[in-house]
């Protein structure tokens, strides 16, 4: 396919091209991570080519193209899934995208339901028909201060930690505050240290401090310009309305509400703004200023 | 390459296959995955004449070989469509039809006389079926006099081909088809979702916020066939199937049957690109077995 080999070409052009203005300090490292511009959504089979058991009942896959490279992906954006051989699921399944590395795209696949069971027994090798990259993801390194506090609960860490990355290259400082039941909810955290300090809470004590993320000690003691989020609803909404105690103006949480299409089209994943419209979270969204939700009203 | 034009009134398709009204937002949003301009015409998400914000989160429940939603029409009002929405629909080589609905007999007029008056679209589908609204909606679909009343004065409104969506939640659809077709109506589209609901045993409440919503997808498809093939033979207009297309194969069923054209709709949440597929399967299947004018198989089972 010619005209796939040189869009192919174009992407590398372009990425290389951002690249030298890295250098050159004409653009930040952010702006290979960060250019939103009505990006092209693609349907496409995407290879599994490792797949790892990061916790009890938590599946990582490891995708790439079959062949040529990932289209740019930008941190918290996410995938919709088709399930293969679903025999009980009908709708494809929404995931985060975990990380980028090396030209494979990571998913962190809570085992919860039949559909992401049925991802869960995939082997490497198999081929996974995959819509993406799907929404807007967190803000750009430029909008978010120095200081930057990512707090993730349970497989809502997972986005963090390719956002994580790209803020630390751009040279911010990074905490990551990390919150799950006990230790076993809490995964790749030698990953997430690569690009931050991480900090952990665990309801049962058995990782961290005991209690939930916003009783965290660092939230007394550091000042943070932003904070990023993606969690359990209740979660965010606690540590939304904390944040807005501390003084910290910027808060953006990504959301996973029920979705459908993944595109904008159906209108089933809806979550209310803070003047009482709905809005998609899957074409809007997934991450919102939580400022513009209904949460702190 | 088999002739595969149809004709809905005086609206002459390139082929039969339209996309459903709520599941394919604009069009706009899956220009990424095809050409827009394949197809046979796209239908535009319901349309009132002022503002909805539909029905509150939780919309939509999957369910065995399909889904539950209960959007309630959620759309920025027809201004809002003809300043800016309309302006990026012009340029398509496809028809665009924008689907009408309502709470009162006056707003449905009065939203069909507004689009009347853009040049390029076509036709409007009268959306007198849905399920997940208080007041208009399928409530006027659901008896004789309803549909023809709402179909009357929307005739006397709007000047082009007028399709009327009818809702399955009946005793007798073809009974409404006729009445709807007494009144002036070019072409009826059906089936519109089945009212259903789902539980959550652990929260011991329904899955949706208002309890009930309409159930689409592969498993109303035989509902579907059954009641197109019933209207089309109670009706002398073109009849559009719709209700759980996922491939050719269910499309060809449907115009076997007597519809003579098919739209696609909770299909597009699984292949954003199966409107093509459903286009080039028919096409190939045509050219199998010898079939040279896609006319020739609508309606052969009688």
């Amino acid at each position: 396919m010619p005209t796939e080999v040189l869009k192919a070409f174009c992407r590398i052009i372009r990425f290389y091209d951002l690249y030298l203005q890295c250098l050159k300090g004409q653009s930040s490292v952010s702006a290979l991570f960060f250019e939103k511009s009505n990006m092209k959504k693609y349907v496409q089979d995407l290879r599994v080519v490792a797949k790892e058991t990061p916790g009890s009942g938590y599946v990582l896959l490891k995708l790439s193209p079959l062949e040529g490279l990932l289209p740019e992906i930008l941190p918290g954006q996410f995938v919709e899934i088709l399930v293969p051989n679903a025999d009980h699921t009908f709708l494809r399944r929404p995931i985060s995208v975990n990380y980028v590395e090396n030209n494979r795209l990571w998913l962190l696949i809570h085992e919860v339901g039949e559909g992401t069971r049925s991802l869960g027994r995939l082997e490497e090798g198999s081929l996974l028909n995959c819509v993406y990259p799907l929404g807007n993801g967190f803000s750009s390194p430029e909008e978010v201060g120095e200081n930057v506090l990512l707090v993730g609960g349970g497989v809502g860490t997972a986005p963090l930690l390719h956002y994580g990355r790209c803020l630390h290259e751009s040279g911010k400082h990074v905490t990551f505050l990390l919150g799950g039941r006990s230790g076993r909810d809490l995964m790749q955290l030698p990953e997430f240290e690569k690009w931050g300090r991480v900090c952990v809470t665990t309801e049962d004590g058995s990782l961290g401090e005991r209690g939930f993320v916003t009783n965290h000690s660092v939230l007394q003691t550091e000042k943070f310009d932003t904070v990023a989020m993606c969690g359990p609803k209740p979660m965010m909404v606690a540590m939304a309305r904390l944040s807005a105690e501390l003084g910290i103006s910027h808060v953006e949480a990504s959301l996973e509400n029920l979705m459908a299409c993944g595109l904008g089209a159906c209108l089933c994943c809806v979550e209310k703004t803070a003047d009482g419209h709905n809005v998609c979270v899957c074409k809007e969204g997934p991450v919102f200023q939580t400022k513009d939700l209904s949460w702190l009203s | 390459m088999a002739k595969l034009n149809v004709k809905i009134g005086d609206l002459a398709l390139k082929n039969p296959v339209l996309t459903a009204s709520g599941t394919f937002g604009y069009g706009l949003e899956f220009a990424d995955f095809i050409d827009l301009n394949a197809l046979g015409g796209f239908i535009v998400k319901g349309t009132t004449l002022h503002p909805r914000e539909g029905n509150d989160y939780p919309r939509m429940a999957e369910t065995a070989s399909g889904m539950l939603n209960c959007v309630g029409l959620q759309n920025k009002g027809v201004e809002h469509f003809c300043t800016e929405i309309y302006p990026q629909l012009t340029d398509f080589d496809s028809h665009v039809i924008v689907n009408v609905s309502g709470s009162t007999i006056e707003d449905y007029a009065a939203c069909a006389a507004r689009i009347n008056e853009l040049e390029h679209i076509p036709a409007i589908e009268l959306n007198i079926s849905c399920p997940n609204v208080k007041s208009g909606g399928m409530a006027f679909g659901v008896t004789c006099e309803g549909a023809a009343s709402v179909v009357k004065a929307v005739r006397k409104a709007y000047s082009k081909t007028l399709i009327v969506k009818l809702s399955p939640n009946v005793t007798d659809i073809a009974a409404i088809a006729r009445a709807v077709e007494a009144e002036g109506a070019d072409s009826v589209s059906l089936i519109n979702t089945l009212m259903g609901m789902s539980v959550d045993i652990e929260r011991r409440r329904s899955r949706l916020s208002i309890g009930t919503g309409g159930l689409s997808g592969p498993c109303v498809k035989p509902v579907a066939l059954r009641m197109v093939s019933q209207v089309a033979r109670a009706v002398k207009i073109p009849v559009i199937g719709l209700g759980g297309i996922m491939n050719a194969e269910d499309a060809l069923e449907f115009l076997m049957v007597g519809a003579t054209a098919v739209e696609i709709g909770t299909a597009n949440f699984i292949d954003p690109a199966v409107t093509i597929k459903v286009i080039e399967g028919m096409n190939d299947w045509l050219d199998r077995h010898g079939v040279k004018d896609v006319n020739e198989i609508i309606g052969v089972i009688d």
